[in-house]
This record gives C-alpha cells, structure tokens and sequence, in this order.
C-alpha cells in the first residue's frame, strides 16, 4: 500500500502532541534543578523526598483516595441497578428516564457543580468530602451505566432461564451466573469511575469547603515555583499509577471476552 | 410408529390463550400428551410454538386456560419449581464454568454428597457421548458438543418432561441428521417425555410419536407422523409438510364414499375419510403426494389407474429423479419424484409418458 508522507508526518505529529508533555514529567522530577528548564542538570530522587514530606499533600491524597474509591462504588451500583433495568425490562418511559440519566456526561462540569452548590447551600448541608462525592456520583453514574449495560446486553437472556430452569431462584441466578459474567464490566466500570473522580476538579474546587483534593492541591502548588518539581514527581508517580489501573482494566476486560469465548473488538489498549 | 394412547396424560393444555398487549400468540390451545411420548411442535416462525413450549417450562405466564403438568394446574408455579427441563435453542451454556459445572449446576441443591454427585455428572455425560470432557472450558466446545452438554445438564435432574426449544436448528445437515436420531435413542432409553420445538418438518417426521401443527397461535391438525403425511386436513398443513400438488376438484356425490371429478384425473371413487373440511359441491382442490404418482415405462402397467401425461420439467437428484408432468386436461403440472433404478432411462423434456396413480392416496380439501 502506498501510503502519503504526509499524512505520516500528521499522524507522527499528532503522537507527540498528544504525548510530549507527559514524557516531560520523569524528566523534570529526576532533574536537579528547582527551574523547569532545559537543559537538565543532572540526577535527583529529592523531589521525591520532599513530595514524600508533604503532609498536604497527604492529607489531600486521602481525601481523593476517599472520594474516589466511594464514588466509584456508588456510581457502579447506581449503574448496575440501572443497566439491568435497562437491558431487561420495558416500562414507561423507559428511554427519558435513560436519557436523564446519561444527560450529565455531556452537561458542562460547571454548570452541574454552580446547580449543586446553590442546592446545597439552599437546604444548609455543609460541604465537606460527602458534598464533592454526591457530585462526582452524579458525574460517574453516566460512564458506569454506559460500561454495564453493554455488559449487561451481551449476556444471553437464555442464561439466566437456563439457570432458573435448573432450579435456582432469581437471586441465585444472579449471584452464580449473571454477577461473574458482567464482572469484567463491574471492575472497568469501577476503574473508569476511580480515575474520573481522581481527576475531577471543578466539582471537588467547588463543593469541597475547607476540604482539598489531590487535584486541586496540585493546581495550589503551581502558585510556588519551589514547589513545582515536587509536584512533577507527584505527576510521574500518578501518571505510573495510571498505566497499572488501565494494565489491571484492560486485562479483566480481555479475560471476560476469553471467558465467554466472544470475539475481541477494541478496547483501552 | 404408533404410540400407544393408555399411558398418562403428562402434559395438558386447556383452552391456553396468550396475549402481548394486542396480539394474540396462543388462541385456544387444547392438546394432550402423553407420558413418555416423543412430541413436537411444528410450524413456521411467529406460529406460537415456542411461546407454548415457553409456556410449558414456566417461563411465559398466560391470559387464560390452564396448563397442567402430570395432572397439577401449573398456574402460579414458577419455572424453577416445575418438574421440567429444558435445552436452549443458544444451548445456554455457562461460558465461565467447565464442562461438568455445567452438567452439575442443577445438582447444587441436592443433598447427595459430593461424590455422588460427582458420579451422576460423569454418567449424564458418558450417556450424551461427552466421557472424558468433564474438565474442558465450556467455550471451547465445537456446536454438537454444546449441544450434548446443554442435554446432559437437563436430563441429570430426571425431569418427567425434557422441552427442546429448536435444538438441532444451529447445527450443520450431517451433525443434525445424526443428532436426530441419537435423540431419538436417548429418549427411548430414559423413558422421559420430549417436547421438540421446530420448524423443520423433515425432523419432525422423523422424530416424533406425534405432531401438533400450529398455526397463527392454533393447533392446526394434531396427528402421528403418517397421519399428518398422508391424511393432512387442510391444504395449509398438506403445503407446510412436504410437497403435495393440486388440482382442482368438484364432489358429485357425496356419501359413505365420494365420487368426484378432478382437473386431468377425470372422476374418481374416494373414501370419507379422505375428504377434509366442510364439503361443498365446486371450488375444492385434490391433492397428491409426488411419490404416489409413477411414471410407467414399457411392458409396466397401473395397479390401479393411469393417465396420459407430458414431461415439463425433469431434476435429476442421484438417488431419485423428480419430475414436473402436466396431465392430459390439467392446468397446471404435478410434481412426481421417481426412484432412479439402474436399467430405467431418465425422460427428457416434452416426452410423452403414462402416469400412474390411485385414487386411495388422493386427499380432498375444501
């Protein structure tokens, strides 16, 4: 095949864009050096120390991990409810309500977190670490019901009546057939959530009150050039924790499809 | 090939009706099947006959009537409480457990021990031809194989009525014919009552002690396979098993036996029984099987009566040669199938021939 060069070219520049500036985190949390500037002035694991000292950042790394871990959870029953609903049941106004529930993955973060925070400030509920979570609930939900209910919809119904067939009730048939054939899709769906909330800003800036979060931390850092190399070391580690939870991601997605013997169409990697 | 009718009623239906919202899928469904019997449900798609098979296992309510299972109302029983076992049109095979998982799933509430248990999966599988694949992924099974393990999972718990929902209908012709008549044997062997849904009538034919032809969610003629071959009653049932021809056909006279004059065959003396439906003097239609016509060649004559004929059409098929002959005073031609024996020369198109038949084989139909 003859293929264009520049297109080549495009596609290699494409590459760098999208990548460049995250090579760029090891190399300045390795530099010895408190300006982020070539040329690079040699080997240091300090920045690392001094992240490792940072109390805040700590406390703020709690609070993430916090928030992450409880929205993911609850944004992934919140789905799994909605993407058996979805898949096995018809009831009136079945593709409103779905669409309501969709709506805040293409709704402007800032227009969620400003609606949230006037509610919350009208009813008298203090924000704290409860307030960002029921707003990255709110957020998550969407991408936990669009991962589970293609899970859901690639499980054959006549498994579940075989099973039911076969003498067991349907809570058991949940729990020994439908549960461990849709956990590929419970553990992406976790991740996805735990990265999305991770990441989050505008909601956690807004609703947290005195309470920080990782992300909003590390923007507080940018005000300190000091601090900066600090936080590329912080960059590269969240950057390495990444790569694992897509690696972990990935292959429970794979051995889901081996598993049910499907054919592999695309995924994250 | 007869099934003898003193055995127990296994399965009832009474009045059955099922409705989705407006449409109507079961109307009136009444039939009876008996204790050990071979049984099956034929008809093209969208008949009901799957929705009654569904109904049977409990996994379709219906809107009225009552199905009974070996003389209980079925009513309010759910799926998993009925003494019924069913092997999926899919298989449904659990794609995350091995082979006798599978086969066992249903043994989980019994209270045998684990090694009778054991023992009963490794004879559910030596009995489906499965021996020795008891520790195989279920997803790596080839069609036939799911096939066999969907049966073993269902006959382990000893169900009084095993339902096959089109079991046979994602296998290839060779894997099906020889699945057919193992399933045959098997259900000889263990005496259980088979429900077979299908919609080939070829496997229906072959398989079954009796047949129920539905419809448009009725049972349109319910009869053993000869019966329904040779006697269908209607013309819609005769066209969707196997090939029949027609003719058109006027009574004239009516009485313990008929006499009646066809298109071609000219006037004949029929029996009753071999006059279907309502009977009115014109517009009926006469119908034959291809295989009671013969095409008679030098020295042979009719054991009964012949006609003069012209060869429109031959398919020649190895075994058998099927021709399309136009009768002497018919419109339209007739399907003849001959069986090719060596000697016999095959006609060509626009030969004269004399065409033998009998009126005993002939079926009337309003």
């Amino acid at each position: 095949m003859n293929k264009s060069p520049s297109l080549r070219a495009y596609a290699i520049a494409y590459l760098i864009f999208l990548y460049a500036p995250i090579a760029l985190l090891p190399l300045f949390a390795f530099n010895d050096s408190k300006v982020i500037a070539f040329p690079l002035q040699g080997f240091t694991t300090n920045w690392f120390a001094e992240m490792w000292a940072d109390q805040q950042l700590f406390n703020a790394f709690g609070n993430s991990l916090t928030i992450a871990v409880s929205a993911s959870i609850l944004s992934t029953t919140l789905g799994i409810f909605a993407a058996r609903a979805s898949t096995r049941y018809t009831f009136p106004g079945k593709a409103g309500i779905l669409g309501l529930i969709m709506l805040p993955m293409v709704l402007p973060e800032m227009i969620v977190s400003m609606a949230l925070l006037v509610v919350l400030m009208a009813i008298g509920v203090p924000l704290s670490l409860f307030t960002i979570i029921l707003g990255h609930v709110l957020i998550c939900t969407p991408f936990a019901v669009a991962i589970l209910t293609s899970a859901f919809q690639s499980l054959d119904r006549s498994l579940e009546e075989a099973a039911y067939d076969l003498g067991e009730t349907p809570a058991s048939t949940f729990r020994l057939i439908i549960l461990p054939l849709v956990m590929p899709g419970i553990i992406s769906s976790l991740l996805i959530c735990f990265t999305i909330s991770l990441d989050e800003f505008i909601i956690s800036y807004f609703l947290g009150g005195n309470q920080t979060v990782l992300s909003v931390y590390i923007f507080g850092q940018f005000r300190f050039p000091a601090k900066v190399p600090a936080v590329m070391a912080l960059g590269f580690v969240l950057v390495c924790l990444s790569i694992c939870l897509l690696t972990i991601a990935e292959y429970f997605r794979r051995r889901g499809i081996a598993r049910s013997g499907g054919k592999d169409t695309g995924g994250f990697l | 090939m007869t099934f003898s009718s003193d055995k127990p009623n296994m399965i009832e239906f009474r009045d059955v009706h099922k409705y989705y919202g407006d449409y109507h899928a079961l109307r009136g469904i009444n039939a009876t099947i008996k204790a050990g019997e071979f049984f099956s449900l034929l008809g093209p798609s969208g008949c009901g006959k799957t929705t009654l098979l569904r109904t049977i296992a409990g996994f379709e309510d219906i809107s009225s009537g009552a199905v009974l299972i070996d003389s209980k109302v079925m009513d309010g029983v759910p799926a998993n409480q009925r003494p019924t076992n069913m092997v999926f049109q899919s298989y449904a095979i659990f794609p995350h457990l091995s082979v006798e998982q599978n086969v066992g799933f249903g043994l989980r509430r019994d209270p045998r021990s684990a090694a009778d248990k054991a023992k009963a999966v490794a004879e559910a599988l030596e009995m489906v031809g499965l021996k020795g694949y008891g520790k195989r992924a279920a997803h790596a099974l080839s069609g036939g194989q799911r096939q066999r393990v969907a049966l073993a999972r269902a006959l382990i718990l000893k169900p009084k009525v095993l339902l096959l929902d089109e079991p046979l209908s994602a296998l290839d012709k060779k894997m099906r014919e020889q699945m057919q008549m193992e399933l045959i044997k098997l259900q000889r062997q263990v005496g259980i009552t088979f429900i077979l849904v299908t919609h080939d009538q070829e496997e229906a034919l072959v398989m079954s002690d009796r047949i129920a032809v539905m419809f448009e969610g009725q049972i349109a003629q319910l009869a053993d396979p000869e019966t329904l071959y040779r006697r269908p009653n209607s013309r819609k049932v005769a066209d969707f098993i196997g090939t029949m021809n027609f003719l058109p056909a006027q009574i004239l006279s009516e009485g313990s036996s008929c006499e009646i004059e066809a298109q071609g065959f000219g006037r004949m003396t029929i029996g009753a029984d071999q006059v279907m439906g309502a009977t009115s003097g014109e517009g009926m239609s006469i119908g034959c099987r291809p295989e009671t016509l013969t095409i008679l060649f030098d020295g042979q004559t009719a054991t009964d009566r012949e006609s003069m004929a012209t060869v429109e059409e031959v398919v020649y098929y190895g075994d058998m040669t099927y021709y399309d002959v136009k009768l002497d005073g018919a419109q339209t031609a007739m399907r003849l199938s001959m069986r090719n024996v060596p000697g016999r020369p095959v006609l060509d198109i626009g030969t004269r021939a004399r065409v033998g038949w009998s009126p005993g084989a002939m079926v009337l139909f309003r």
